[in-house]
């Protein structure tokens, strides 16, 4: 009896890593890509090998490490770019605001490990599937899918520093709209169960717009699309449904 | 100097998507607050879409625009989120 729980336990472990790796998958779909472009654009700036896939390794953050490479090459100084860094990447706190307050029961030292896996893809493919959070192993969906993701940015920038730019350019330019289709492919379904969701999101979007065309940068204007949508949400989501978001 | 620029890179990086674990357990958020963190996912998948898709092909928006549409044509429908992708990938791949 004990050695059959031990399988059940352990498959049901197996089940959980496969189905974080299967949601991560179109994550990797988006970064190897971008990864790779990174991976040249910081060789080219005159990063070495080891200096371009250690700040993957850290840092974690696309647009920030774009950004960075794009100063480097500028010349800009060190201390502007890690407060660019910080604004752009700021809009990770109120992710992870949202993605502990979710994860309210599970114990601190599992979560923090989490926290720092979080992008706008992981957080957003996560969120959407919170039922997997409540579900026995919760954890090792979150791990394997944060971690797909993960070594996909990392391996991708590697190798782009490596092998320099080995993806036919227009078959590249045309896979920079994957992340933006991966974002539409998790609003959509939840779209379709509940309109209102569509309206949370157009606050966001606007505001961003707004914001980024009135001329404040491109972090700030995530950050305030984000808050003024999710405010919005409790008015425009009320009370129905609650179990569902 | 490289160095130490991804160094202060990480950190600033790492403390506000840490910072939320170390606090959220001292804090009870009024119901209000607990609904807007609920609908995060939602306004940032909206935040992230747009503008920023119509970035895809910088010279032409509306590239990145139909790209878009044809991904929520294909969501709609009720297909896998990785046919939406390649999908979306295939239509830009046509159009350029």
């Amino acid at each position: 009896m004990e050695i059959q729980q031990d399988t059940h336990i352990s498959s049901s472990r197996l089940h959980m890593i496969q189905k974080g790796f299967v949601a991560g998958l179109p994550i990797m779909l988006g970064y190897l890509p971008i990864a790779l472009t990174y991976g040249v654009l910081a060789g080219q700036s005159g990063m070495t090998n080891y200096e371009l896939t250690l700040m993957s390794i850290l840092v974690f953050a696309g647009a920030a490490q774009f950004l960075a490479v794009g100063m480097v090459t500028a010349g800009t100084g060190i201390v502007e770019i890690i407060i660019a860094t910080f604004v752009l990447n700021f809009r990770h706190f109120v992710m992870s605001l949202s993605f502990v307050n979710r994860l309210k029961h599970t114990a601190v030292r599992v979560k923090w490990p989490f926290t720092l896996g979080l992008t706008d893809e992981t957080f957003t493919m996560t969120a959407l599937h919170s039922r997997e959070a409540d579900e026995k192993y919760g954890s090792y969906f979150y791990a394997s899918l944060i971690l797909t993701a993960y070594l996909s940015w990392v391996g991708g920038s590697y190798l782009g520093g490596v092998l320099g730019d080995v993806i036919p350019s227009r078959l590249s330019a045309s896979m920079g709209v994957a992340l933006y289709a991966m974002f539409i492919g998790l609003l959509i379904p939840s779209v379709k169960k509940n309109l209102k969701i569509a309206g949370v999101a157009i606050v966001a979007l606007l505001t961003n717009y707004l914001c980024q065309t009135a001329g404040l940068n491109q972090g700030w204007a995530i950050v305030i699309g984000t808050l003024l949508g999710g405010l919005s949400g409790v008015w425009i989501l009320g009370d129905e449904k609650e179990d569902e978001l | 100097m490289i160095i130490w620029m991804i160094i202060g890179m990480a950190v600033v990086t790492a403390i506000p998507r840490i910072a939320p674990t170390l606090f959220i357990h001292l804090l009870t958020f009024p119901k209000w607050l607990d609904r807007s963190l609920q609908a995060i996912p939602y306004a940032a998948l909206g935040a992230l879409i747009f503008p920023g898709i119509m970035t895809v092909q910088p010279d032409a928006p509306q590239i990145g625009i139909i790209a878009g549409l044809t991904a929520v044509l294909l969501s709609w429908s009720g297909i896998h989120i990785i046919y939406v992708v390649v999908g979306a990938i295939l239509s830009v791949f046509l159009m350029t």
